[in-house]
């Protein structure tokens, strides 16, 4: 998958899931804020990416992951 | 000296309706809420009857985090108990501001246990599970959910008694109000309806197999039933002290004068005789009254053979040759379980005040028993100002109201 169609695909299964705007999603946004995240919703968006995308997301890996850039180069490196 | 409580609010979603008024014209009417379901002939089922009634569409109402940890029957309850509030004329700075309790009946929440397992077999990853499975798959899955949404401040438990589960929650919540430990308790009950949650149940032929002729299948105390029909949904009531209703300038809808139980310690599935005939007779001692002050008995049959007949039996036990009418509004709903002790105090308040008694459908032969007692099978124009409601369930737990009109 293209680097654009992947960011696009995430994009629309988060703001789906989590019910706002594809638009309010910028690569620099923090991804807990704009997707109003708690612990336990932190949990549906970890298995939000493994079941669409096939990658799972250690909870040690987690803390590097703040911003939706760094979601979309997580995803794009450990993707079969 | 204990506490008068009463009823100021009631909310409902059932298979007769989804607000007071559309289920007081679907009893009215006799109406049944009864469908054939294919996908259950597919599945295996032995009887693909089931009361029908569409899932709530709550994406406007609540947020995905609070929509989240909701199964189907905390989905119903929540409407149910929205609609019972209002109803009470309670909005949410009163329940900020007052310690106000939560008993509702709820014993199973059978699909998001069974889709959990499924993940957790196929994928062999726990996480993919989701967060909303632990707080769907428990037992108190409805008073957690409810408890959190309406921010409720007092007892908070579900109570689990198979299908007196309803009826038993209203009980204990007027006991607590009469003791003065709450003022006010939202009681009520939740049944899950889908195929998962009672395939068990159909394993046992405990439904009936009258497949075509879905809104005749549901025949409580006729001569020819041949099993339940399982329903469900969510009803809820707003029980308070008299005091706490005059207070606030509620509106006074009834009092609850009684509450009865028993076990039968007998067998899991079949009911007895004594354990029921014990649970009516402690309703109608601790309320004070008279049996020829009863005006209308709404009866725990569920049209299973054993059952009704010896409700009957217990019934007449404590009646005589009265002329009480005796009616099962499961004719019309099929057997709502763990709802049933909540609603059928609904429907029959609904009759109570608009002066009527629904009639007990597909009522066409009596039994031995059910010859002893007065069962209408057309609808009866009739005031009455109390009645008693029973509700059985599974290993003989037994659950009694007595309420009056005020």
């Amino acid at each position: 998958m293209e680097m654009n169609e992947l960011i696009e695909k995430i994009n629309e299964v988060l703001a789906e899931e989590f019910e706002i705007e594809v638009e309010d999603i910028t690569p620099e946004a923090n991804i807990k804020d704009t997707l109003q995240l708690d612990s336990l919703s932190l949990v549906d968006m970890v298995a939000l990416i493994e079941s669409e995308f096939g990658v799972k997301i250690q909870s040690s890996e987690l803390i590097n992951i703040q911003t939706f850039a760094a979601l979309y180069d997580f995803v794009s490196k450990n993707q079969k | 000296m204990q506490n008068r409580v009463v009823i100021t609010g009631m909310g409902i979603y059932s298979c007769l309706g989804k607000t007071l008024d559309e289920v007081r014209d679907s009893l009215y009417h006799g109406k049944s809420g009864i469908i054939f379901d294919p996908i259950r002939k597919e599945m295996g089922f032995r009887s693909a009857l089931t009361a029908h009634l569409e899932d709530p569409d709550l994406k406007k109402v609540l947020s995905r985090s609070q929509r989240v940890y909701m199964p189907q029957q905390a989905q119903y309850a929540y409407c149910a108990t929205a609609d019972a509030l209002r109803n009470a004329g309670i909005d949410q700075d009163y329940l900020n501001t007052h310690d106000v309790g939560l008993l509702y009946g709820n014993d199973s929440s059978t699909v998001p246990n069974v889709k959990a397992v499924d993940t957790m077999r196929e994928k062999k990853d726990t996480t993919l599970v989701g967060s909303g499975a632990i707080f769907q798959s428990m037992n108190s899955t409805v008073t957690m959910n409810l408890g959190c949404i309406f921010k409720l401040k007092g007892i908070n438990l579900t109570v689990s008694g198979a299908c007196a589960s309803g009826s038993h929650a209203i009980g204990l919540g007027a006991l607590l109000i009469q003791n003065g430990l709450q003022e006010m308790v939202v009681c009520g009950g939740a049944q899950e309806v889908n195929p998962w949650s009672i395939g068990s149940f159909d394993g046992i032929s405990a439904f009936s197999v009258r497949e075509d002729e879905p809104t005749r299948a549901s025949r409580p105390f006729d001569r020819d039933r041949d099993g339940l029909v399982p329903g469900g949904g969510a009803a809820t009531v707003i029980i308070e002290s008299y005091e706490s209703a005059i207070r606030r300038g509620a509106p006074i809808l009834a009092e609850i004068l009684g509450y009865g139980f028993s076990s039968n310690g007998d067998h899991i599935s079949s009911p007895n005789v004594e354990g029921p005939t014990k649970s009516l007779l402690m309703a109608i001692r601790r309320a004070g009254i008279d049996v020829n002050e009863i005006g209308y008995i709404n009866a725990h049959a569920t049209s299973t053979h054993v059952g009704d007949t010896n409700e009957a039996k217990a019934i007449y036990n404590v009646i005589g040759d009265r002329r009480i009418e005796v009616t099962s509004t499961k004719s019309q709903t099929g057997h709502e379980m763990w709802m049933a002790g909540a609603s059928e105090v609904i429907y029959s308040m609904l009759m109570m005040k608009n002066g009527f008694i629904a009639p007990n459908i597909n009522f066409e032969n009596p039994d031995e028993d059910s010859a002893k007692l007065l069962i209408p099978s057309q609808r009866v124009e009739k005031h009455f100002d109390t009645f008693l409601s029973n509700s059985f369930g599974f290993g003989g737990t037994n659950s009694t109201l007595i309420v009056r009109n005020l």
